[in-house]
């Protein structure tokens, strides 16, 4: 017998009729974009203007107010200290990671801030990349509120394939702090994939080129109807069009140094030196030859660009690329031959040079039907709505970097290697090496190098209660997990006592619990009210999965009860049924153990004559719903 | 064969018996947890190591089409991280049975004839040890991306044989020699890939 398995317990949450669709988000480094996708139709929502993409620039105004987008964009040049951009590059990161990025990066850094996640110091504030994210969040949940005329509490949020763990938890705490739920993170490559409907197509191997503002992935996938199976994954989550906008303002800066000479410049002719540079970049993908203008010290310079001249000075980076994606292709197993279709994704592909990199590394033309810079959000607007109103659709991806623990003598030991599948649990048995050892350190990395130092350290933490016993003795087994999203969970225990703990994994430049409660509770938006709605919302559905339960055993074994007692459950259901259309979560609560209590006996008699049919040799498969299908 | 009674066990969402092998309960519907299992009965395959590719393939993909955790994402975080417990036993599964050499590693552990292919470092077999020693000393001489090429392929080639040698001593019930194989196995894997990546090194730089 083959039950309706996936909408029993689905049940609406109170308020449903006011709550919106779920969205799709591509939180970008230079732009995001948020679509909304209904019957498999996408929309990607644009201001008055027909703009889709909203700038990824947050200014932060001496009155305290918060602007996003294009506005906030316009004010870099004017007022730079008020101004965020690129913040996406900061996402997870800590001081020591950006110390070779100094100079290069448009922020002004908290230097005070030891440890843990790196702080903006914006116009007399301090902030973390995660607050910039979460405004950033606010204002495409604000559009898509205004163009549903209802509330938004749920995003699909895609981060490229090759984000390290603690930035895809970066990511979840922003939309957190948004007061958005993630459904799921989903890697940019796989949301193209998806945009593309690639699997309605030939089945077969395909690649998605996606070099944005920031970073470039190369994901492998492997199609067949309705699945997106994940073969290899490769990138660089510092390596994009912004870093051919800088190589672009310093070939003007030298031209105009080498015959005024040099000078210091101030933060605001740096950003517009960068603005200049990054219209040149835009207008040479249309046009062969272009004058742009700089001003330094309030005098202007002229400076002519031709294609050849930009095509040299992007080589380098796109020569970087191509080293990844041969890398990736080797990864998976296969050869370039082997690849049925190229998409290129990110408004970095626009350039001239890319697609024709692209096309001498595959020996095919790419697909670039769908416009690069929305392709990703209509991808994740795919999936949340599959997410939320079901789907046959299947997204299987897999770790982007390798995961490991420091052992002795720095030396990193691989426990999950990259791209493995995901979900992903891995254990390891440790020991103790002291007699009466109680505590000891663990110590997780993500990354490929040997050593632990060249790797990206992304946890650590004591395991304390350890029972004192023989050096060797104690047996503790680490579990890794990787859940869908990316994400790590670690728990430990000890053979030998059973004592089980489980480690919150935080990572290194992540943000603790203590100042994510702080910020949730500085954003009002996050009110009270909204979290016990929320609590409120999962119990009812709990509630009312329990009575369904009930329900449908009492449809096969009512025979086991006598007539009181089936009275005595019927009121039990009753009483629950009640107490969710008063909304009062306690009661509820207290109305469910009720229910579990006059079943109890209902279930003992279900589990023996399941056991007795067992033994008197009844088909277990009467009480399987057959395996496979 | 489990003992009847053990392959049952309560439900936890409707409480009733449900097999301890099932991905839902046949009652409420409610996802269950991953059983124990081996990785042949979760994926619904014969125990060999004879394997249809295509017919692991069709049994993963349907059964993930159930149990992601895709199909759960507005569910309660109960079911969310059964359905992960899932998921993730069937990769683990899936993992382990699509490459021979796991394969055949986990059927000899499952057949009670375990072979450490992580104890490294030693062989005790001299002939492989000269084999090994000689396939390895080429490959370091080559200099060419198409003697390179030619390695890679001798070494895949060998593999197969390999395989096929593991499946002959499966099917003779001859153990010992399918554990010596797969260690033989291992090393030309370990060969294979090094060639490969060394054909890419050459590619990179012409």
């Amino acid at each position: 017998m083959l039950l309706q398995l996936h909408e029993p317990g689905e049940s609406p949450a109170p308020h449903e009729q006011d709550r919106g669709l779920a969205v799709g988000i591509d939180l970008g480094t230079t732009n995001s974009v948020v679509a909304l996708a209904q019957g498999g139709v996408v929309e990607v929502l644009r201001d008055d203007d027909g703009q889709a993409l909203i700038p990824s620039v947050v200014q932060y105004d001496e009155d305290g107010s918060v602007i996003v987008g294009r506005e906030a964009r316009r004010m870099i040049l004017e007022k730079p200290e008020q101004v965020v951009s690129s913040v996406k590059r900061l996402m997870g990161r800590g001081i020591e990671d950006l110390k070779s990025l100094a100079g290069t990066l448009p922020f002004r850094l908290d230097s005070a801030a030891e440890g843990g996640m790196v702080r903006l110091r914006v116009a007399g504030r301090t902030l973390t990349p995660v607050e910039v994210s979460a405004d950033i969040l606010r204002a495409l949940r604000a559009r898509a509120e205004a163009a549903q005329g209802k509330e938004v509490d749920r995003a699909v949020i895609t981060v490229p394939a090759y984000f390290d763990d603690a930035a895809r938890t970066a990511t979840k705490d922003a939309a957190r702090l948004a007061g958005l739920e993630v459904l799921r993170l989903v890697n940019e490559p796989t949301a193209a994939a998806l945009a593309y409907g690639l699997d309605h197509g030939a089945e077969g191997l395909y690649a998605v080129y996606d070099l944005g503002g920031g970073t470039f992935d190369l994901s492998i996938l492997r199609m067949e109807k309705g699945v997106f199976q994940v073969r290899a994954t490769g990138g660089d989550a510092a390596l994009g069009g912004d870093d051919i906008d800088h190589a672009v303002a310093e070939h003007f800066l030298a031209e105009r140094a080498a015959t005024r000479g040099d000078v210091t410049l101030t933060e605001g002719e740096v950003m517009q030196a960068l603005a200049a540079a990054r219209v040149a970049k835009e207008c040479l993908s249309t046009q062969r030859e272009g004058d742009w203008m700089i001003e330094v010290g309030g005098i202007a310079t002229r400076h002519t660009l031709s294609r050849e001249t930009l095509d040299a000075l992007a080589a380098p980076w796109l020569d970087r690329t191509v080293a990844i994606c041969r890398q990736v292709i080797e990864d998976a197993g296969i050869d370039v031959a082997d690849i049925q279709g190229v998409v290129l994704v990110g408004g970095s592909t626009r350039m001239p040079l890319v697609r024709s990199s692209v096309k001498a590394l595959f020996g095919r033309d790419p697909l670039a039907d769908i416009n690069p810079d929305e392709v990703v959000a209509v991808g994740a607007a795919l999936q949340a709505e599959a997410l939320t109103a079901g789907s046959d659709t299947l997204l299987l991806d897999v770790t982007p970097l390798s995961l490991g623990i420091e052992t002795m003598g720095g030396i990193v030991e691989k426990l999950i290697p990259r791209n493995t599948p995901i979900p992903v649990a891995m254990a390891q048995e440790f020991t103790t090496y002291q007699d009466g050892q109680t505590a000891m350190t663990i110590h997780v990395v993500q990354g490929e190098r040997e050593m632990v130092d060249q790797n990206r350290s992304l946890a650590r933490f004591v395991l304390r209660g350890i029972p004192p016993m023989a050096a060797g003795a104690a047996r503790i087994r680490v579990t890794f997990t990787v859940d869908a999203d990316g994400l790590l969970t670690v728990t430990a225990s000890e053979g030998s006592t059973g004592i089980e703990q489980q480690v919150a994994v935080k990572p290194s430049y992540g943000l603790t619990e203590d100042e994510m409660a702080t910020m949730l509770r500085d954003s009002l938006e996050h009110a009270r009210e909204d979290m016990d709605n929320r609590l409120l919302a999962e119990t009812v559905v709990e509630a009312r999965r329990s009575v369904l339960a009930v329900q449908a055993a009492l449809g096969v074994d009512s025979d086991l009860l006598s007539a009181d007692e089936r009275k005595g459950i019927d009121a039990a259901i009753a009483e629950v049924e009640r107490t969710i259309a008063l909304s009062d979560r306690d009661a509820v609560t207290a109305a469910m153990d009720a229910l579990e209590a006059a079943t109890k006996i209902f279930a003992e008699r279900r589990m023996d004559r399941g056991i007795r049919q067992a033994l008197a040799g009844v088909a277990i498969d009467s009480l399987d719903d057959a395996i496979g299908g | 064969m489990n003992h009847p009674a053990s392959a049952i066990a309560p439900c936890w969402s409707c409480k009733g018996p449900v097999a301890s092998r099932a991905l839902f309960c046949s009652v409420c519907g409610a996802v269950q947890g991953p059983g124990v299992v081996d990785h042949y009965t979760r994926l619904g395959l014969p125990r060999s190591f004879d394997i249809d590719q295509d017919a692991l393939e069709r049994q993963y993909l349907g059964l993930q089409r159930r149990v992601h955790p895709d199909r759960f994402a507005s569910k309660s975080p109960r079911e969310k991280a059964l359905s992960q417990a899932q998921a993730t036993a069937l990769n683990d599964a899936h993992d382990t049975l699509k490459d021979p050499l796991r394969r055949a590693a986990y059927l000899l552990g499952l057949l009670g004839s375990p072979v450490d292919l992580t104890a490294c470092g030693t062989i005790n077999d001299r002939a492989l040890l000269m084999e090994q020693m000689e396939m390895r000393e080429a490959l370091a001489e080559a200099e060419t991306r198409e003697r390179v090429a030619q390695l890679a392929m001798e070494a895949e080639s060998a593999m197969i044989a390999c395989q096929c040698g593991i499946s002959a001593a499966f099917n003779a019930n001859d153990l010992d020699q399918a554990g010596h194989l797969a260690i033989r196995l291992k090393y030309l894997s370990r060969l294979a890939e090094e060639a490969r990546a060394k054909k890419t090194r050459i590619t990179r730089t012409p």
